[in-house]
């Protein structure tokens, strides 16, 4: 065989590699009921792919061929570790016998189901929340452990041994690699989109040095939202594939060319990504026409008004004042009270704003979060009230940890001497 | 596979009618898990003012007074069940009548070759 024929197999392995290899684990870890064993499995299909479509052609289905050349190189491998582990043998038996029988692994729509199955075993609720992250990341994804690291300000060491206790907690508890029952679909459905708008989030409140990396989280996260929303076309997968794509359509103008952040009024608006606000739209308006959508699609809403306002003076804050008292009535928060009284502050003038955020503070809810001071701080320097402006400011600066975010309250104080 | 739920819940909150509601409670989801075939054991204990700590060092036993730590929930009784995996041990976790007040916590059971009844 030429060189240029070897070089077209390896290119096409890589690219089966690419488009096939999280759907091709997903189903050998159900085949082989072991992460660890699915994953070398996995590495040694791939090899052996490359060696053998060299000599015999690329096979008809390449990922039937891969899933099954897995299976066996799994099979061999435990009858291998087997002359050391004598409970190997057995289970080597049991995966050979299974293997030898009729199975619709096959069909599309068990091969759908094993993403779906690895997407709710890498978030289910008995993992920690970090955890969740770490493992939707590395199997679902494909991103390695190096590189979540990087994304996630952690040495590598630390968010592997996560993983491999993630893993053991698996095995060892026997989380179970299913869909989870109608019943309980709902619960744990609201686990997995949280993982996702986490890891949008990590990426998206991003600082400047590691902007680079960090940014393909949420591409990550909006890709995950997709699949998702291909496996299980729920309203708010689809609500909070809206939100996603919303935030990210103004990631080009909520930072300035040296990584200050640029607040939603002050941005360029030419700047907003407006093919995303097309797609985020359109799901924000078919979400809300189904009747049943939750939080993020309220959230997604809001972000959607924002989105098609020529600018934060013609915003229709009327409107985004109703979809808060919306949000507040589906998800009560503290948080959402905030976000609603900045938006009064818009429609009624800061003064109405200010008493809102009094109220909120007073209760103590929010006396630790620091977009509530800076919020505060903003309300009474419009008022003209510069001494209690500095003071908040300054509360909000104590409490805030993010750089960019420091650097703005820094300006704002600043700007306030003037 | 085995899973023992540790049944943890203030024992100081029980009034005396709450008390004698969860054992019949209890009772009732005793019988459905026989029913299903998944229950091995239960009980409730008595509060921890009965317990006792030992501990052997250097061969010499040491005998003490009340619980090996002070916490806010103690352990009040337990289930031993077989469940096809974690979901379903979780699902029977949710239906013990102290999961309202208290905490289960859910631990497999390893099992240790030679054992077995």
């Amino acid at each position: 065989m030429s060189i240029q024929a070897a070089d077209r197999v390896r290119e096409t392995v890589d690219a089966v590699y690419r488009s096939e290899s999280r759907r091709i684990l997903a189903t050998l870890i159900r085949l082989l009921g072991d992460f660890d064993l699915a994953e070398d499995a996995l590495h040694d299909a791939f090899a052996a792919a490359l060696a053998q479509w060299t000599k015999e052609g690329v096979p008809a289905n390449p990922r039937a061929w891969l899933v099954s050349a897995g299976r066996f190189k799994a099979i061999d491998s435990l009858r291998r570790r087997a002359r050391f582990d004598a409970s190997l043998a057995v289970i080597a038996e049991q995966l050979d016998t299974q293997a030898g029988q009729p199975e619709p692994w096959e069909e599309d729509e068990s091969v759908q189901d094993d993403r779906l199955r690895l997407i709710f075993t890498c978030c289910h609720p008995a993992l920690s929340p970090e955890a969740r992250v770490a493992l939707t990341l590395r199997e679902v994804c494909g991103l390695t452990t190096e590189e979540i690291a990087r994304a996630f300000l952690i040495p590598p060491p630390t968010l592997a041994q996560r993983i491999v206790r993630a893993k053991a907690k698996i095995r060892d508890a026997r989380i179970p690699y299913q869909v989870p029952s109608p019943a309980d679909l709902p619960e744990r459905l609201e686990t997995v989109l949280q993982v996702v708008y986490l890891v949008f989030n990590e990426g998206y409140s991003a600082s400047s040095g590691e902007s680079v990396t960090r940014a393909d989280l949420s591409s990550e996260a909006i890709r995950l939202g997709r699949l998702l929303r291909e496996l299980l076309p729920d309203p708010e997968v689809e609500g909070l594939l809206a939100l996603m794509l919303l935030h990210e359509s103004r990631r080009r103008a909520r930072t300035s060319a040296d990584g200050d952040l640029i607040l939603l009024a002050d941005q360029d608006r030419s700047l907003w990504d407006r093919q995303r606000i097309a797609e985020g739209v359109a799901l924000v308006e078919g979400t809300l026409r189904s009747r049943r959508f939750g939080p993020y699609t309220i959230q997604a809403a809001i972000s959607a008004v924002h989105a098609e306002a020529p600018s934060a003076e013609r915003t229709d804050w009327s409107e985004i004042v109703g979809l808060y008292d919306i949000l507040a009535g589906a998800e009560p928060s503290p948080v959402v009270e905030l976000n609603r009284a900045v938006a009064v502050a818009m429609r009624d003038g800061p003064g109405a704003g200010l008493a809102a955020i009094d109220a909120i503070l007073e209760r103590g809810d929010l006396a630790g979060y620091h977009l509530a001071h800076s919020a505060r701080a903003d309300m009474c320097r419009r008022l003209g009230r510069t001494a209690d402006a500095r003071a908040a400011y300054e509360r909000a600066l104590s409490l805030s940890q993010q750089e960019p975010e420091r650097r703005f309250l820094e300006r704002r104080l600043r700007d306030l001497h003037d | 596979m085995k899973y023992m739920l540790l049944v943890y819940g203030n024992e100081n909150a029980w009034e005396q009618n709450g008390r004698e509601q969860c054992f019949e409670e209890s009772l009732e989801l005793v019988a459905q898990l026989k029913e299903a075939g998944q229950w091995l054991a239960s009980a409730p204990l008595e509060p921890t003012a009965t317990a006792t700590c030992v501990r052997v060092r250097e061969g010499r036993r040491l005998v003490t007074d009340g619980p090996f730590a002070e916490t806010r929930e103690q352990l009040g009784g337990y289930y031993l069940v077989d469940a096809r995996d974690l979901d379903e041990a979780i699902g029977i976790a949710a239906r013990v009548p102290p999961a309202r007040q208290g905490t289960i916590e859910i631990r497999p059971v390893t099992e240790l070759p030679g054992l077995q009844e």
